[in-house]
């Protein structure tokens, strides 16, 4: 079996239910597969929650979570996204140092990578900035270390590009 | 379906539920969160309340009970300690997809969190060992759920399914209606099998030189002996099976090279070793089965897999034809298939490979030197199996016995090996047996154990003594923990660390302290006669103490980490 490791989004529609969210956490920590990031919430159907997980596997590997999925009896629809074309979108919100002598810089910054500054403090901004998570890395690593005061991220969301539909 | 707008208790909903599923036995013990329940228990006699003498052997018993029946096992135990002590059975059960509805009680919704007395968060401890499981909030919910449970536990590939019910909705009202059907738009087990894959793994066996078929516990979970049967007597196939599959296939049949894994036979490991089709049917190719992967995949072979869940396909060896379907099923159609298609065999190379496996089997693996001085574990099967003519119902624990009651014992049909496969449960002898004889009260039941393992439920000889079970306890006693033992003097240079059993109870005293008959046999030539003995007091539980000789090991072995094929035979030693 192919052991190479791969990045994979996985989607899925389940039952809006309390415990929902810890069955498939369970599922990943009991059988040792890797999460990167997990997000949830309900859909506009409110009885389903849709997930978003980013995992890495072999082949086999991969194959296996989508297989154990399925298998949880509140799973209703299963999607691998790269197993097509598909987007996927991490929001980060950063606060940064911003002292007068690197409010004009920090605010330029925030332009090339297309943040908002979503709010303004006398020794900081906070940064708004939506992308792939490649994207949100790149503006990490443009920053100096000490001029980040902290940061948040949702962890991606997926969805397939035009007739790729995941919906019960 | 019964219907009535009269308002009951949450209790007697729950009560209702069970009748309507035809529940005949309830296997529990009480606690102050199931106290309304019982009360709805004493008002009702369609189904029987069995009380144990500790919630795991209430799980273990419904678990058999579902066993040797096929039907659902239903336990009852209460919130808390009743609980945890019942999560060994329910991740027993799940292990080796046993149908089950356990109902747990709760304390009361308004104090869920609030660490109240005999809390705990069952639906979260459960998670991980059970197919599914419910908490109910309301007492309107409670019929559906139960309906939901029923339904889940026993389609697809079965197991536990728990319901957790806090005190207060068991005494809230609500009318009764329990509903005719279930749909779950999350839920939608697969059944029939892929009629393109089945012809291909037809075309494959038929053509296939060194074809070999390999069975599990999914056939006798799935009810298909029969079709099993048929399908190889029709190709004259050679066929082992699995630890839980054994009486899927009678073991008295020729094609029957007995069970393979780290303690099968020789004939049957070697013929998965080399065989160039292998049919794998309700197996799922575990490590006690096929040993170090990469050695099996070493030799080439095509592998076709009948199997209801889809992630057993391809878990651990890499499938070629995956047929994901009921067991019964596939057969079914597999059969008729070469009822109208009556493909061409390969006769020559079948032949010449029934050969091949004769010298295999002229091996003869399980042959033991017999004693006049020691009782040899293997004779006492042996004569177990001679003196209930093999037709008992055969419980274990887990061990050396356990294996040398699977090897000895030659299980003809299905559903009368009850043991625990996959946990590896020490402690489940007793209760298995207890849950199989209420299902089969005139059969032949036997408990063959361990004393370490007996001591694990020993609590159990009460249970028996009040329900006045006449099973039969074929106790092997080495005074080792002899599977530990095993293993140390192959891996770690014979150092017995903690494998001792000291200070045992005077079993036979023990058996007659509970009202039960008590017999020490010592001496080989005295083994048939006291079996004999034994099984002539039909309405008798009766404790037998077999002092066996301490040093047996059971053969043939694959050590860890070891192929099929490199199996330690007891003439190599």
């Amino acid at each position: 079996m192919a052991t190479q490791s791969t990045r994979h989004i996985i989607s899925l529609l389940m039952e809006n239910e309390s415990g929902a969210l810890s069955r498939v956490a369970g599922l990943f920590s009991a059988r040792g597969y890797n999460i990167e990031s997990l997000t949830v919430a309900a859909t506009e159907d409110t009885t389903l929650s849709r997930m978003t997980i980013v995992t890495s596997g072999s082949e086999a590997v991969i194959e296996q979570i989508i297989k154990q999925l399925n298998k949880l009896v509140d799973v209703v629809k299963v999607l691998d996204l790269n197993d097509g074309k598909f987007i996927e979108r991490e929001l980060m919100l950063v606060k940064v140092k911003a002292t007068s002598a690197f409010r004009e810089e920090m605010k330029r910054m925030c332009d090339i990578f297309r943040g908002r500054i979503i709010d303004v403090a006398d020794g900081s901004f906070t940064i708004e900035l939506t992308g792939s998570g490649n994207k949100l890395d790149a503006f990490i690593d443009s920053l100096d270390k000490a001029a980040i005061l902290e940061t948040v991220r949702t962890g991606a969301s997926g969805i397939g590009r035009g007739d790729r539909i995941l919906k019960v | 379906m019964e219907k009535s707008s009269k308002k009951i208790s949450g209790a007697e909903i729950l009560i209702r539920c069970l009748h309507e599923e035809n529940v005949e036995f309830v296997f529990g013990y009480p606690g102050g969160a199931v106290l309304h329940i019982y009360d709805a228990i004493f008002h009702q006699d369609k189904f029987k309340h069995i009380l144990v003498r500790h919630e795991q052997a209430a799980l273990h018993a419904a678990d058999a009970y579902s066993r040797s029946t096929g039907k659902v096992g239903v336990a009852l135990v209460t919130s808390g300690p009743g609980a945890t002590n019942a999560i060994t059975g329910i991740a027993t059960a799940y292990m080796d997809s046993i149908p089950m509805v356990i109902i747990s009680g709760q304390v009361p919704t308004y104090a869920i969190g609030e660490d109240a007395f005999q809390e705990c968060d069952t639906v979260g401890i459960t998670r991980p060992c059970v197919k599914h499981n419910f908490l109910v909030k309301d007492v309107k919910d409670i019929a559906a759920t139960l309906k939901k449970a029923f339904y889940v536990a026993s389609s697809g590939r079965p197991g536990p399914v728990l319901v957790d019910i806090p005190k207060d909705i068991t005494a809230d009202l609500h009318s009764f209606d329990y509903p005719e059907t279930v749909h779950l738009r999350s839920y939608n087990p697969v059944t029939k099998g892929h009629l393109g894959q089945i012809k291909k793994a037809l075309k494959l066996l038929t053509e296939a030189k060194r074809p070999m078929v390999y069975s599990g516990g999914g056939v006798v979970l799935g009810d298909a002996s029969a079709h099993l049967i048929k399908l190889i007597q029709a190709l004259g196939l050679p066929i082992t099976s699995t630890l839980m599959g054994l009486g899927g296939f009678p073991a008295s049949d020729k094609k029957f090279l007995g069970m393979l894994g780290m303690h099968g036979t020789y004939e049957a490991n070697m013929a998965m070793q080399e065989c160039d089709v292998l049919l794998a049917v309700g197996a799922r190719f575990d490590d006690r089965v096929i040993g170090n992967t990469a050695h099996f995949l070493s030799n080439p072979r095509t592998i076709i897999h009948i199997d209801i869940d889809p992630s057993s396909i391809s878990k651990r060896v890499k499938i070629d034809v995956p047929i994901v379907g009921d067991v019964k099923s596939v057969l079914a159609d597999m059969n008729e298939l070469i009822a109208t298609e009556k493909p061409q065999q390969n006769t020559a190379a079948l032949n010449a490979w029934f050969k091949q496996i004769d010298t295999w089997r002229d091996k003869k693996c399980l042959n033991f030197a017999q004693s006049d001085e020691f009782i040899k574990p293997q004779y006492v099967i042996q004569k177990l199996h001679e003196v209930t003519k093999g037709e008992a119902f055969v419980t274990s624990d887990v061990g050396q016995h356990q294996m040398w009651a699977a090897q000895y014992y030659k299980f003809n049909e299905p559903r009368r090996w009850i043991n625990s496969g996959g946990l590896g449960t020490m402690g489940v002898g007793l209760p298995y047996a207890m849950g199989v004889q209420f299902a089969h009260p005139n059969a032949q039941v036997a408990c063959v154990t361990g004393e370490g393992s007996i001591q694990m439920n020993i609590q159990e000889l009460s249970t028996c003594a009040q329900y006045h079970l006449p099973i039969k306890v074929i106790m092997l006693n080495n005074r080792y923990l002899g599977m530990v033992r095993q293993w140390q003097e192959f891996f770690y240079e014979n150092r017995y660390s903690e494998s001792y059993m000291d200070s045992l109870p005077n079993f036979v005293k023990l058996a007659e302290a509970y009202g039960h008959v008590g017999m020490q046999i010592t001496q080989p030539g005295d083994v048939e006669a006291a079996l004999k003995e034994a099984f002539a007091m039909k309405s008798r539980f009766v404790f037998m103490d077999f002092i066996t000789d301490q040093k047996e090991n059971v053969f043939p072995m694959i050590q860890n980490g070891k192929g099929l094929s490199e199996m330690i035979l007891a003439e190599d030693l």
